[in-house]
């Protein structure tokens, strides 16, 4: 039982994926209870993963018991554990929200939904890299379908240019594991890292040029710089429960960037060691300034909380070029809390529009809102956290990153665009505060409050990030040892290709 | 034949991203069936080319490497989930839109521009063809 603990979390939601396709025309309400059992199922499973990877051990399961390097592996060390909890606490957040309505626009909302959580958590947890793949595609399709969900001209609008760019950077993906195969002939990411050091230095040019061809399909799911354009689009015309669950899916593309180009390109990576770093460093400084632009040019708060994304994409972004310990332990932090915050604050900009009749969340003057306190106190708190004000979240996960680059050569680059994101932040989003709660018009407010459940929702997700900062020392702890085991890859490396397997490579297997 | 398949390889990339650029979304639908075309033969030249080889090891004196082949397989099948998912979506698209551009509207002002040049001329050469305006 224990021993094939690693894969519940991608059978379950497969699982539960599968049952709710067959039940598509059944009541809904019997869906909903299904799908939320399953959902809050996958918050113990993905728990007692965090508990076993937080000794230390890294669980590699092989599937069908073929050996690593041959057959594909589930990996669990602590980054995938985390991620993985994650997702699952997001997915059952998102959900809970979802069932108070948003369901209601199409059959399978549930399906595409644990269809979603199969594949980001397959994605967190694979060690192969065509599997990483499939994965991928998994989460992209279920991601378009549910991007539609509802229907409308905008979302039809956000969805075809987020499709069309999603399958062209999944061809270029492919392109980038297949040159990685060619010039290597393995494909499980442990294997990858060990033949990449005996790397003939004629073949580096051409594996480097893979790995840059990847850092462009990981940057295209991340939305980093020049292809983060299809994002504050598609998640501001997404439904608010779908936008949150969204607010995961950046963090694959990180995560990708961090797993893959952290194991085949890191420091102990021989003639190609840190040859994706300056790449990173130039795309995550452009990223960071036009989210700034785009912050300050927002109409609508949606849009507004799409560039925080944005941003938070190129803070974490600036942590994985800088590759160093410490401030990998403060940029996991980061990315906890900003996903939760992110989320939060989509559900919440969807609770305020829901109240603002037609302007909805359109920064002009409207009608004043039927909860003009309970709402504010939420907002306060979500801004606070994602700006990165004393006494929350953010703040502290922004001290530790400066805290870790004291001595790098470019952090003075690094902490005026770091400090002046949070500035203009603060800035967008007092704007955006003022007008959204003080400048109405005489009309009568609404009569209908918020749904009690989704108001409960969205406090519990903002409220998250105080609990961040009160419980800030045992999750701290833990990002440094994530930190230290993503520092030592040759662990990785030894729990996936057990010893004899090892022995084998080195005597000539292989093409 | 490496020449010949790397040559194939490369205009089906080209036409393939000269179409995914097209304004109208048919020709990018089109360019997407392309580019994931170029993909599938790019993945089987990876395992190296070879004709008339098993893919088992042990049979002959040199095998076809049969990982690339299960690759493109997997790639060809999500490749075609994708494609039917994008042409549903430009029908869709073309039905809730009115009009069959990327972006959902077309530029206003050229727009305009054009169908009132095509308005004028039209009437003036009836029969000359090659000033048809574009579907």
């Amino acid at each position: 039982m224990m021993q094939h603990w690693s894969l519940f979390p991608v059978l379950l939601p497969l699982f539960t994926g599968a049952i709710l396709i067959f039940m598509a025309r059944a009541d809904l309400n019997a869906q909903r209870w299904v799908s939320v059992i399953s959902a809050v199922l996958g918050v113990p499973v993905a728990i007692v993963l965090l508990m076993q990877a937080q000794s230390g051990a890294i669980m590699a399961y092989a599937m069908g018991n073929w050996p690593a390097p041959f057959g594909i592996v589930l990996v669990i060390d602590r980054l995938s554990a985390l991620l993985v909890t994650m997702t699952a606490l997001l997915g059952l957040i998102a959900l809970l929200y979802g069932i108070r309505g948003d369901d209601r626009f199409g059959r399978n909302y549930h399906a595409l939904f644990h269809f979603l959580l199969l594949g980001v958590q397959g994605a967190f947890m694979t060690g192969d890299l065509f599997n990483m793949f499939v994965f991928f595609e998994v989460l992209l399709i279920a991601s378009y379908a549910l991007l539609m969900h509802g229907a409308g001209p905008e979302r039809t609008r956000a969805s075809f240019h987020y499709v069309i760019l999603n399958v062209a950077g999944s061809a270029i993906f492919l392109i980038g594991i297949g040159t990685l195969y060619g010039m290597l002939g393995t494909l499980n990411l442990a294997d990858l890292a060990l033949r990449i050091i005996e790397i003939d230095p004629a073949d580096a040019p051409i594996v480097r040029t893979a790995g840059l061809i990847m850092l462009m399909a990981f940057g295209l799911k991340a939305a980093m710089l020049p292809m983060y354009f299809w994002l504050p689009a598609a998640y501001s015309a997404a439904s608010p429960s779908v936008a949150a669950l969204f607010a995961i899916m950046t963090k694959v593309g990180l995560y990708a960037i961090l797993r893959v180009h952290g194991l085949l390109f890191g420091d102990h990576a021989g003639v190609l060691a840190g040859s994706m770093q300056i790449w990173l460093w130039i795309l995550s400084i452009g990223t960071l300034a036009l989210a700034i632009i785009g912050l300050v040019a927002a109409r609508t708060l949606k849009r507004a909380v799409s560039y925080l994304v944005v941003i938070s994409v190129g803070t974490v972004l600036t942590t994985l070029a800088i590759n160093d310990p410490n401030v990998l332990s403060g940029a996991l932090y980061y990315l906890i809390h900003s996903t939760f915050v992110v989320a939060g604050l989509y559900l919440l900009a969807d609770l305020i529009g829901a109240q603002r009749g037609t302007t909805r969340d359109y920064l002009t003057q409207a009608q004043p809102l039927v909860q003009p306190n309970t709402l504010g106190v939420l907002y306060f708190i979500g801004a606070t956290a994602i700006i990165g004000l004393p006494p929350l979240s953010g703040f502290l996960s922004k001290v530790l990153i400066f805290r870790g680059t004291v001595t790098h050569p470019l952090a003075p680059l690094l902490w005026t665009l770091l400090l002046l994101a949070g500035l203009i932040a603060l800035i967008a989003l007092v704007r955006a505060g003022s007008t959204l709660f003080w400048r109405t018009n005489r009309q009568p407010p609404g009569r209908r409050k918020a749904d009690p459940i989704k108001l409960g929702v969205t406090a519990f997700t903002l409220l998250l990030s105080p609990a961040l900062a009160i419980f800030a020392e045992p999750v701290i702890l833990f990002t440094e040892s994530v930190a230290l085991q993503q520092n030592a890859p040759w662990l990785y490396i030894q729990a996936v290709l057990s010893s004899e397997t090892t022995s084998l490579i080195t005597t000539g297997g292989g093409l | 034949m490496e020449l010949l398949f790397s040559v194939l390889i490369a205009i089906l990339t080209g036409t393939g991203i000269y179409l995914l650029l097209r304004a109208r979304t048919f020709p990018v639908v089109m360019g997407v069936a392309l580019i994931s075309y170029a993909v599938n033969l790019f993945l089987l030249a990876m395992g190296r080319l070879r004709t008339g080889q098993p893919a088992i090891i042990g049979t002959g004196e040199s095998y076809t490497d049969p990982l690339p082949q299960a690759l493109v397989l997997t790639a060809i099948v999500i490749g075609f989930a994708m494609t039917a998912f994008v042409t549903v979506l430009a029908l869709r698209a073309r039905g809730e839109l009115g009009n069959d551009h990327v972006d959902g509207f077309e530029e206003r002002g050229r727009e305009q521009e054009r169908q009132q040049s095509a308005s004028e001329e039209k009437p003036a050469e009836p029969g000359d063809d090659t000033q048809e305006p574009r579907p």
